[in-house]
This record gives C-alpha cells, structure tokens and sequence, in this order.
C-alpha cells in the first residue's frame, strides 16, 4: 500500500437529475505532490472534490484516499482528509482558540493532543498572543493561514483545497504559497483549486476539466508544450484595447485576447506572421511584437472555451 | 470641468480604527483606473464613501463636482456601485433582478425595455433571462450584476473585486465589456487582486492603510521600482528558497516550480552574492537571469517597505 497513489480516481460519474455534474472522471494524485485542479466556474471541481471527501455520494464509478474508498468507508476519509475553502472554513464570532478547539473536537482529537497541536497551529498561523481575537477581525492573509492550520489539526495526509486564496491579495498569496510548499515537504499531499493562473504554476503537476470532463492533465510545461491550436504572438502597443478589436475577425486570426496590458494573438498556421501584424497595427506604436510559448491562461482558454458564462 | 472623482482628505474611523486616512485622488473623465492594495488597505471603504453608501468622517468625495455629503442623491443618480458580495436576488430570474434594480433606480418603463436589452446583449444574457439568478455561473452572475450596475446609466462606475472567483475565460470577457463601457466615456474605478488587470488600466493607485502611497501608469509605476528583479532555476528550487532569502539587499524571494523569482534592491550585487551562497550551499546545478519586473512586484515592494 504505500506505494499506492494519494488519491485515485476512477470513472467518477456524478448527475444530479438530468445535469452531468462529473462525467467519467480518473485521474491520480501521487504522495507528497501538489496538484492543481483547474477548470471553469460550474466545471465540476467542487462536486468531485466534495465526493472525495466522502460527503456526496458517486453516481457511479470509485474513488480512494490512501487505499480508503469514499463510498464503503467515507469516515475512514475523512480522517485521511484536511478540507479547506475559501468561501467558509471560520466562525468569525468565535476566537481563534475557539476555531481550533472547534476543529479538534470534530476530528475528535484526544485532550493531551489538543493542547501540542494547538500550539501548532497558532504557531504555523503567526498568532501567538492573539489567541484570544475573534477570527472576523483578523486579515484575510492571517484568516487564511488559520483556516489552514485548522484543516492540519489532525495531522492528515491529505489536504484539500478548494480556492484557499480566492479574493487574497498578492503579498499574502505568495506567503500562502510558501506554506502550501512547506507543508508538501513535510510529506503531505496536496490538491489545490485555482483560478489563479500563475498558482497554477507553483504546482508539480495540473489536472484541467471542463464541463465534467478531463481535458488536460500534465505538468505546467508540458501543458503549455502541447498547445498545438496555432501560433501566440504577444503584442505590446499603445491603445491596445482597439488594436484587439481591429486584429480580431481578420483571416488567420483564430483568438485576440488582453494579456495584462499587451495582447496574446493565436494565428493559424499560414495566418498573418509578425511584419504584417506590424502593418495592421500602424499608428498603434508597437514596442513588442514576438512569438511566445503559450502561458497557462493561453492553454487554459485554449481547452474551455466555447462555454456560457 | 470637474473630475469624475475628486476625492480631498477623505477619511473614515470605525471606532478606533481610521479605515481611510486623509486620501486624496483624483480619477479624470472616461478613465479607468485601478485600486490596489492588500486586504482590509481601505479600498471598499473608499468605494462606499464614493457612492454615498456611507458618511466620511472628515473630507469631501466629490463625483462630477457635485459633493457626496452635500448631494448624496445626485451623487447616486450619477454612480454604479458593484459590491464585492454577490449583490443579487437568488431566485428572481435574470430578468425579475434588472426590472427589480431599474425600479430602484427609478428607470422609466420605457427606457427600461431598450436599457435591458441592450444589457442583455452586451452581456450576452439574452438566452437566460428566465433563469434563476442562482443558477447561473459564477462569470454569469458578474455580468449580471454589472448590467443591473448600468440600468440606470451611471458616468461614474465603480467595481468592486468583479472578477474575484470568475475563471480566465469569463474574466476575459468581462473586460472585454469594462472596455467597450469606456468607449462610451464611462469612467470606470476598479478594485482588484489581479495584477495583470491593474496593468491594463490607465492608472493605478496603491492603498495601504487607507492612504494612497503611489498612483500612475502602469509603465510610471514599473519605472518608480527601485531595484529589480533575478530569475534563479534550480532543480532544488525549495532548499534554494531558504538560501537566497538569507541573502542581505534581497526583498522576497517566491517559487515558481522549478524557479525562483528574487526581487532585489540592487540585482547586481544580490547576483553575485546568491552565486556564491548557492554554490557554498552545495546547488551545483544552477542558472540565474535577470528579468522584467512586473505590477506584482510594485506591489510586493510597496506593501513590504510600509510594513
């Protein structure tokens, strides 16, 4: 068994009446990585990662956390599991001893390992003499580091994350991250979910769905290796908003998008190369005009479009 | 002519806490600028003040000349304001929440048919207009709410974090929307975590505790960053985190998989310094560049310096 995967999954399906939530999912997840789940709001993500923790029963297929299966034993799970989101993870009208004692007694840890892992956790969270604030008044950047150690009290191996750092600022990401890394090389294993493309980078390896399904699965590069759809071309220029409304619709064109404040052009494959790019853009003072590897948002467009929102 | 937003010495105290400390800033017609800064800095409170959805303790917000505690109605006739928390009614239908925010708003019967549509259309929500609010998708509701946002044809705009949550594609287009709303000359004051947003904005200003600590172009602001920044691949990217950050003249050192990205006061003497501790560190196998700082870096340096 120890050489089994972290997490595995196998042609999860889950419907709720005629809607294909996840749709013959599989994918694996191996001890001691991070791996990213990424995909479009609505996509899936939340539904399977609430299946993994043994709290929505599978339409059909199966799922096992460190050789534990979510459907014959789903509180053999969840003492496997550390669950975390963005959305809720704290009382706010309760300290932050109150928080930790709170998780402690759901995982019903015992009373001399309370008090070692509590000193754990406001140590990880940088709390020390604020044991006693409630946690609405504390940054969301501190909040985070929290609800993470409250996720760890129980010392899983296994820790899930559905969007921790949605709405975070850059600082705390990047601190939120580095714990994120320090807590894989502890051993544990991580899925994270993310909108935020440059996270996605930090991970060892990503799994893209959409509508239900797999679409991509790999590492950061050999995700953004295998964009075939065309050839990016990025821009920079004055007044690039209209120099994306001019270049889009022309032939060879096949996608114009904003790309912090340049342009990414995908172009076919004997669509207009770069000196005739220049020339449509005359009058746009052109600063850059390059061919470059596709980046993450690039692929993860590349496979999601064509949805409704 | 006035400033679409002319904010002077605005302040705002909850208790003993100065959630806005004296801002001054002024947002010129048909702009858009960006609000950064790190959580609980002071930008929704702004926003609030701006709108009239709250009373400053001291100074003046002023929208198109008019003043925001002497006017607050004409000031609300003038502004939309979209809140961070999802502003809509769940289960009124796309169609029920803008009829119900065009009431609100006390948009004519007429006006509102030709208003709506052109939303819907904009916002390409015709197909789901009998669709429950909370069945929508997270990109969907955004545009939702920015089109009851726009019922009552605001000038001034003012979003707060719209995109937090949305996924690449929806975020996309969503700003496809904001810039064909600035053809028109809305003046559009945005609030965002996104730095690659804040870089396609025409001016950015960093909040940090509740005052405003730099405000230009994104290319200004870039240019104002003193230092810069090196790449660092190595295969030991974890160990070398720990290395590099000991290193004196180093601000932040932050992984990206397989590379570490250093920003430093001066990347020439931080180069040769981090060579040598990696190597006396036993990192054989590694390659440092420079490279182009970004907003993210501003931004990380601005909020370290201020503490």
């Amino acid at each position: 068994m120890s050489h089994s995967p972290a997490i595995k999954v196998d042609r999860l399906n889950k419907r709720f009446g005629d809607f294909v939530a996840v749709d013959d999912v599989s994918f694996e997840v191996p001890r001691g990585r991070i791996v990213g789940f990424l995909g479009p709001n609505g996509a899936g993500k939340s539904t399977t990662i609430r299946m993994l923790c043994g709290i929505l029963p599978p339409t059909s297929g199966s799922a096992t956390v460190r050789g534990v299966d979510v459907v014959k034993n789903p509180e053999g799970v969840k003492q496997q599991l550390g669950y975390m989101s963005q959305k809720f993870s704290l009382y706010e009208d309760l300290t932050v001893v109150q928080n930790i004692n709170f998780y402690a007694g759901v995982y019903r840890l015992e009373r001399e390992m309370l008090v070692a892992r509590r000193e754990w956790v406001i140590e990880l969270a940088g709390l020390s003499g604020k044991e006693h604030m409630l946690a609405g008044n504390l940054s969301v950047g501190v909040r985070q580091r929290l609800a993470l150690g409250c996720a760890l009290i129980h010392q899983p191996p296994i820790l899930l994350l559905d969007e921790p750092t949605s709405g975070v600022d850059p600082t705390s990401r990047r601190s939120f991250w580095d714990l994120i890394h320090s807590v894989a090389q502890e051993g544990h294993t991580v899925l994270v979910t993310t909108h935020y493309m440059d996270e996605a980078e930090y991970c060892d390896s990503l799994v893209l769905i959409n509508r239900g399904r797999i679409v991509a699965e790999g590492t950061p590069e050999e995700l953004k290796g295998s964009s075939a759809r065309g050839k990016i071309v990025e821009i920079r220029c004055r007044r690039s908003w209209e120099a994306a409304d001019l270049l889009e619709n022309r032939p060879g064109v096949k996608d114009v998008a904003l790309f912090g404040a340049g342009l990414h052009v995908v172009v076919d494959n004997g669509g207009p190369g770069e000196e005739e790019i220049r020339r449509m853009l005359e009058g746009f003072d052109v600063t850059r005009i390059a061919s470059v590897k596709a980046s993450l948002e690039d692929v993860f467009v590349a496979l999601t479009r064509g949805e409704d929102g | 002519m006035s400033e679409a937003v002319d904010l002077r010495g605005l302040t705002k105290d909850f208790g003993d806490l100065r959630a806005v400390d004296g801002l001054d800033l002024r947002v010129h017609r048909g702009e858009m600028f960006a609000l950064v800064g790190p959580d609980g800095a002071g930008k929704t409170t702004c926003m609030r003040l701006i709108c009239g959805a709250m009373l400053p303790t001291d100074g003046e917000a002023f929208v198109e000349g008019v003043g925001v505690t002497e006017d607050p109605e004409r000031v609300k006739r003038m502004v939309g304001y979209m809140s961070q928390r999802f502003s809509l009614y769940g289960e009124l239908s796309v169609a029920e929440n803008l009829r119900f925010f065009s009431d609100l708003r006390g948009v004519k019967s007429k006006e509102r048919l030709q208003r709506a549509g052109e939303l819907l259309s904009m916002t390409r929500l015709q197909e789901f207009t009998a669709r429950r609010a909370e069945q929508l998708s997270g990109g969907m509701k955004q545009k939702l709410a920015l089109a009851c946002t726009l019922i009552h044809v605001p000038r001034v705009l003012l979003l707060d974090e719209p995109t937090t949550g949305v996924d690449p594609v929806s975020r996309r287009e969503f700003w496809r929307i904001l810039h064909n709303l600035k053809k028109n000359d809305v003046t559009i004051l945005v609030s965002t975590p996104y730095m690659d947003e804040a870089e396609r904005c025409d001016r950015v200003g960093f909040v940090h505790h509740g005052k405003l600590i730099d405000v230009g172009t994104p290319d200004e602001l870039l240019d104002g960053l003193a230092g810069g920044v090196l790449r660092v691949y190595t295969p030991r990217a974890f160990a070398a985190q720990k290395v590099l950050g000991g290193i004196a003249g180093v601000e932040s050192v932050q992984m990206f998989g397989d590379r570490l990205h250093l920003l430093c006061g001066d990347p020439g003497t931080v180069r040769t310094a981090a060579v040598s501790a990696l190597e006396n560190a036993g990192h054989g196998d590694f390659k440092i560049e420079t490279a182009a700082p970004t907003l993210e870096d501003v931004f990380v340096s601005l909020t370290s310096h201020q503490g």
